[in-house]
């Protein structure tokens, strides 16, 4: 299978790059955590609110960054809201396993719904930790990790 | 010899290839330069013929590879014009060189209350160790502010220096703006105060004459790699008297004089800073490159160059929304900007599809970066073997992406 930069860069991603989603504070938030990318500089906060039965009532995201670190901050979001914790990490998993899987290999990422659009990054290897940075700054805020979540 | 960029691209063997089934733009030579098949050559000529042990064997290839290793570094000084090629130190690179002044000299001489001066625009690697240094002395650092073109506002400079400035270490040229920094003149108003001054010429050497006697500096440092030579080889300058005062860094064989238990005496500059077997091959190919250099003609080079960033410089005005960073007076090779509505990395990406090797990021230079008010930058940097049609070819991968993105 060849992807070509059109696959990268689908109308979705460009789309949510330019008007990223829940792209805001959330004051009352139960949760939330920096991620850094110190390679090329990507800055993202991330803010939850997770209630009592363990869910995510609400979730969004501030922060600097390329096209993908900023459409997959803003899907992740959207996807996200909703869903309890423990189905957030199931995400997560079907996530960082659909973006460092074998570009070889024919796969459906049905399943992924809206977040199928960046598969794309497969091909990309150095744009993987762009796609991921969002995933890897929750994980902390859930975890309650101090320290500024980094994918390298 | 007449100047003619078709018959040197030959003379790259790397030049010639298909990226994502375009031909490869090669805009990067800021990260590093390519290299020319005489060095290439050089290097596995070295193994295939003349690999042994320098300073120690009495047999005939140790004496062949000392000789060569020797020559290099006659060739090095030469380059830069040092009264002897006892002043030049080989090293990995210029980081480890200015880590070596930071450790021998600033160790010995730099104590609490002094001030190590840099500018804004350094490369981290001239921000670093000298950070290090005031950590272990007690030293504070100060730092020469700059003026949106990307000048260092020499006013400031001025009164920056003062009695407890213990050392002014600036770069020649900046890597993150193309910035020529007016280092005569900034050595001779520190030397008027007694400061010892070290340049980092990691940038600037493959592009500028370097005069070390005319420039009076003290301590001027260089990487083979950004020259056209092999990477993990650079050298460090430093004056004669200096060297003799400065202590040893590393310690090992090649360095010493005596060995016993009793304590060990230390070899003369510039063995006493070379401390275990360097890179020999390295060396030699770098010697290559500078004879390669030498053959064009810096002249030439300079004069290519000027034109290429010329050319570049003025299509970039054309770009609506490009901003071009660093538009000093004084440039040299290098494009940095920013776009509109598109990240550096993902113009890095688009780009690189398009066959264009361009740096996406804050190239090492973060205080830049913090500077500008900007998280990146895309940067176009040119070598003498790059041509205007490859310029057309980086603004044409530029529009693509706008389109794309639009």
């Amino acid at each position: 299978m060849f992807f070509d930069l059109k696959d990268l860069y689908q109308q979705v991603i460009v789309d949510h790059n330019k008007h990223p989603r829940n792209f805001r504070e959330i004051e009352s938030c139960s949760h939330d955590a920096d991620g850094y990318n110190p390679l090329c500089g990507d800055q993202l906060h991330v803010y939850l609110k997770v209630n009592e039965h363990h869910l995510v009532q609400d979730i969004s995201f501030k922060g600097t960054g390329c096209a993908i670190s900023i459409a997959s901050a803003s899907l992740m979001t959207e996807t996200m809201t909703g869903k309890t914790v423990d189905e957030a990490k199931v995400l997560f998993e079907s996530f960082q396993q659909m973006v460092t899987s074998d570009i070889t290999e024919e796969q459906d990422f049905s399943h992924l719904g809206k977040l199928a659009a960046l598969a794309g990054v497969r091909e990309f290897p150095s744009r993987i930790k762009c796609a991921i940075l969002c995933w890897h700054t929750v994980q902390a805020a859930l975890s309650g990790d101090q320290d500024a979540a980094r994918t390298e | 010899m007449a100047f003619n960029v078709d018959t040197i691209r030959k003379d790259f063997p790397v030049l010639n290839q298909q990226v994502h089934g375009y031909p490869l733009v090669y805009l990067d030579n800021a990260a590093t330069t390519q290299k020319p098949q005489c060095v290439i050559d050089a290097l596995t000529h070295y193994y295939e013929y003349d690999n042994a042990n320098i300073h120690r064997g009495v047999h005939t290839l140790s004496e062949r590879a000392t000789a060569k290793y020797e020559a290099a570094r006659q060739k090095i000084g030469a380059y830069i014009h040092a009264s002897s090629e006892k002043e030049i130190i080989f090293v990995r690179g210029a980081t480890e060189a200015i880590n070596l002044v930071a450790q021998t000299y600033g160790r010995k001489n730099i104590s609490a209350g002094d001030e190590i001066l840099v500018s804004m625009m350094e490369h981290h690697s001239n921000i670093v160790p000298w950070q290090m240094l005031c950590e272990q002395t007690g030293a504070t650092l100060k730092v020469i502010p700059m003026n949106e073109h990307g000048e260092l506002i020499q006013d400031k400079f001025v009164e920056l220096l003062n009695k407890n400035t213990a050392l002014l270490a600036i770069g020649h040229l900046s890597n993150a703006l193309g910035t020529v920094n007016p280092v005569k003149e900034m050595i001779e108003k520190a030397h008027a105060l007694g400061v010892p001054v070290l340049v980092d010429g990691a940038q600037a050497t493959a592009h500028m004459t370097v005069d070390v006697v005319d420039l009076d500096v003290d301590f001027y440092v260089m990487s083979a790699h950004k020259m056209f030579g092999p990477t993990g080889v650079g050298a460090l300058y430093a004056k004669a008297e200096l060297l003799a005062e400065m202590p040893p860094w590393h310690g090992g064989g090649d360095m010493i004089r005596t060995v016993s238990f009793s304590g060990s005496t230390y070899s003369q500059a510039p063995y006493k800073f070379e401390a275990g077997t360097p890179n020999i091959a390295g060396a030699i190919a770098w010697g290559a490159a500078i004879d390669y250099l030498n053959d064009i003609g810096l002249n030439y080079i300079a004069a290519h160059e000027h034109d290429l960033l010329a050319y570049a410089t003025n299509k970039a005005r054309q770009v609506a929304g490009l901003k071009v960073i660093g538009q000093a007076k004084d440039k040299a090779s290098i494009l940095s900007f920013v776009m509109s509505d598109i990240h550096p990395h993902d113009l890095g990406t688009i780009l690189d599809r398009c066959g264009v090797a361009v740096r996406a990021g804050h190239h090492c230079a973060m205080p830049v970066m913090q500077y500008f008010d900007i998280a990146a930058t895309t940067r176009a940097s040119f070598a003498f073997y790059n041509t205007t049609e490859e310029i057309d070819r980086l603004f044409a991968a530029l529009a693509y992406a706008q389109e794309m993105f639009s």
